[in-house]
C-alpha cells in the first residue's frame, strides 16, 4: 500500500479544508476505501479522519420524518427504534448487506460511496477498466459479466452499484445533505448516483471535496407494507444478483401509492414511474403486480452472461410486492 | 502541515494501555499480531471476507484487517486473549470445547470473539434479516430467543473452511439458552 498522511479533524469545516489542501480523501469506516488501497485501486495522498465529527445522530424531524447524520453506522441505523418502526424496509435492506462486523464499522455516508464490486475494477491486474482507468476499455462487456448491469449501462461500463441501503432509500425518496467548499446543498437520492455514459469514472454527482453530512427521509406511508427482497448466490454475505425494495400504501383494499426500486441491475437503484403508477387505484393482486414487473424491467439489455436477470428481476418484483402486500 | 508517516497511537487492549509509534498503514490486525505479539487474532484473508480477524473495538465487533490502527487511537480493544478471565474460560469458550466446535482452529478465535459480541447485541434487542421472516412485532422488540436461523445469520461474517458450523451453532445455542430472554 502506498503511504499517506493521516489527519484527525473535529469539525466539518476543518475536514473540508484538509481534503482541499491535501488532495486526499475522507476516511470514516474505511471498509471499502482501505480494501481498495490494499489492492492499489485507490492511492490517496492523504486520509482525513471524519470519524470524530460527532455526526452520528438519528433524530425525528419536524416534518415527521427522520434525519440520519452521515457518520451513523449501518448497524446503528438498522437497529434504531425510529427506523424499525417507521422505515422497516430501510432496516431490512441495510441488514441484508455485508456482515455485522462490517455494518458496525461502515457509515451510511460510506455506504452510498462504496465502489462497484466488478472484478475488473477491483483487480489492477486487469488493464481494461474505464471506471478505474478512463479510456482503457471495459473488459466486462465482452468477458465475465454475470453480475453486471442490464439497465442504464453504456458502451464504456456495465458495472452495478452494490448498495442495498441505496435501493431502500430510493423508494423512501431520501435526500442526501452535503457540504463543500462552496456551501451546503441537498441532492435527491434519484439524482445522487450517476449512470456511466461516457464518464464511468464518476459514480455520483458529488462535486470535488463535498462531504456527505446527512440523509433525510420524509414521512413515509409504506411502513405497514414494505419489503426488501435480495436474491443472491448464497443465503447471506453476498452481493445481490437482483434485489427489490417495494413499498405499498394500501387503504380499503386499494393501492393508493406505490414505490418499487431494483438493485443489482444498474449503476444506480432503478425506479420506473410507469411501473409504480400502474399499481395505483388497483387491488394488490398478482396480475397487477405482473404488469408492474414488466414495466419495471422494460428496456433491459442483457449481456452474454446476465440474461437471467431479466426474468429474475420480473419475478422478484412480483414476489416483493406480494410479500409487502401481505405484511 | 508536518509529514508524519509514523504516528503515535494509544490503544487499550484487554485493559492494558499501549502507546506505540507505528507505520501509518498498519492495520489493527498487524499491530496486534506483529507488534504486540497477540497472535490469537488471525489473518485469514486480509480483505474483510472471512471474519477470522474479528475483535471488539469500543464494545462492538469489527474486522481488524480493515481497521487502520491510527484511525482508532484512544480506543479500547477486546481480543480473544481477553475473553477468558485468567485461566477461567468464558462459558462460550467452554461451550466450544464441550460441543467440539472447531477442527483446525484457525477461524475459532474469530468465531468466539464474534459470538461473544453477538450475544450482547441480541440481549440489547438488535435484529437481523432473519427477524423479518418471523413475527412482525419482533422487528420492533427484537427476537426473544435466538433460533438457529438467527444465529447463522448473525454469525454469517465468520467463515469456517473445515465446516464446523453445525457444532459452532450448537455451542452458541447452548450458551444463548442459558441467558434470560
Amino acid at each position: 500500500m502506498k503511504t499517506f498522511q493521516f489527519q484527525h479533524v473535529t469539525t466539518v469545516d476543518d475536514a473540508i479544508d484538509a481534503v482541499t489542501r491535501s488532495g486526499g480523501k475522507y476516511y470514516a469506516g474505511g471498509t471499502n476505501l482501505l480494501d481498495l488501497m490494499k489492492g492499489g485501486v485507490e492511492a490517496p495522498p492523504a486520509l482525513v479522519d471524519i470519524g470524530r465529527l460527532n455526526l452520528q445522530s438519528i433524530t425525528a424531524t419536524e416534518a415527521g420524518g427522520v434525519l440520519i447524520e452521515a457518520g451513523a453506522t449501518n448497524s446503528a441505523v438498522a437497529n434504531h427504534p425510529l427506523i424499525r418502526a417507521q422505515y422497516p424496509v430501510l432496516s431490512q435492506a441495510i441488514l441484508s448487506g455485508a456482515t455485522t462486523q462490517l455494518r458496525n464499522m461502515a457509515t451510511v455516508g460510506g455506504n452510498l460511496l462504496q465502489r462497484t464490486r466488478c472484478p475488473y475494477f477491483m483487480d489492477t491486474a486487469f488493464e481494461s477498466c474505464n471506471k478505474r482507468a478512463p479510456g482503457s476499455g471495459c473488459a466486462a462487456r465482452t468477458r465475465f459479466n454475470r453480475e453486471h448491469a442490464v439497465l442504464g449501462a453504456s458502451a464504456d461500463c456495465v458495472a452495478v452499484h452494490p448498495s442495498d441501503m441505496a435501493v431502500a432509500l430510493s423508494i423512501l425518496d431520501a435526500s442526501v445533505h452535503v457540504r463543500g467548499p462552496d456551501g451546503a446543498r441537498s441532492i435527491p437520492i434519484a439524482d445522487f448516483f450517476a449512470l456511466p455514459g461516457d464518464t464511468p469514472q464518476r459514480d455520483n454527482t458529488l462535486l470535488p471535496f463535498e462531504l456527505i453530512v446527512g440523509i433525510e427521509l420524509p414521512p413515509s406511508s409504506y411502513a405497514a407494507h414494505s419489503w426488501y427482497l435480495k436474491v443472491r448466490d448464497r443465503h447471506s454475505y453476498a452481493f445481490a444478483l437482483v434485489s427489490v425494495a417495494a413499498g405499498l400504501d394500501i387503504r380499503d383494499g386499494i393501492v393508493q401509492d406505490a414505490a418499487i426500486a431494483l438493485g443489482g441491475v444498474a449503476a444506480k437503484p432503478w425506479r420506473v414511474r410507469e411501473a409504480e403508477d400502474s399499481l395505483i387505484g388497483r387491488q394488490p393482486q398478482r396480475n397487477v403486480f405482473r404488469t408492474a414487473a414488466e414495466l419495471a424491467m422494460a428496456g433491459a439489455q442483457p449481456l452474454s452472461q446476465n440474461g437471467f436477470k431479466v426474468d429474475l428481476g420480473r419475478h422478484s418484483v412480483v414476489r416483493a410486492l406480494t410479500v409487502a402486500a401481505a405484511r | 502541515m508536518p509529514e508524519n508517516n509514523t504516528p503515535t497511537v494509544k490503544l487499550v487492549i484487554n485493559g492494558a494501555s499501549h502507546v506505540i509509534s507505528i507505520d501509518v498503514r498498519s492495520t489493527l490486525l498487524e499491530v496486534l499480531r506483529e507488534r504486540l505479539g497477540l497472535s490469537g487474532t488471525k489473518k485469514g484473508c486480509d480483505h474483510g471476507l472471512c471474519g477470522a480477524c474479528t475483535v471488539s473495538v469500543n464494545g462492538e465487533r469489527v474486522l481488524s484487517c480493515l481497521t487502520l490502527a491510527v484511525a482508532i487511537t484512544g480506543s479500547e480493544v477486546l481480543t480473544i486473549e481477553g475473553i477468558a478471565d485468567g485461566d477461567r474460560l468464558d462459558e462460550l469458550q467452554q461451550a466450544f470445547l464441550d460441543h467440539d466446535a472447531f477442527q483446525c482452529g484457525y477461524c475459532t478465535p474469530g468465531q468466539i470473539s464474534s459470538a461473544h459480541a453477538m450475544l450482547r447485541e441480541h440481549a440489547r434487542g438488535d435484529i437481523s434479516t432473519a427477524t423479518f421472516e418471523g413475527d412482525r412485532d419482533e422487528v420492533i422488540s427484537g427476537p426473544a430467543c435466538l433460533s438457529g436461523k438467527e444465529i447463522r445469520e448473525r454469525m454469517a461474517g465468520n467463515i469456517c473452511r473445515c465446516g464446523a458450523y453445525a457444532n459452532i451453532v450448537a455451542a452458541i445455542t447452548s450458551v444463548a439458552e442459558k441467558r434470560p430472554s
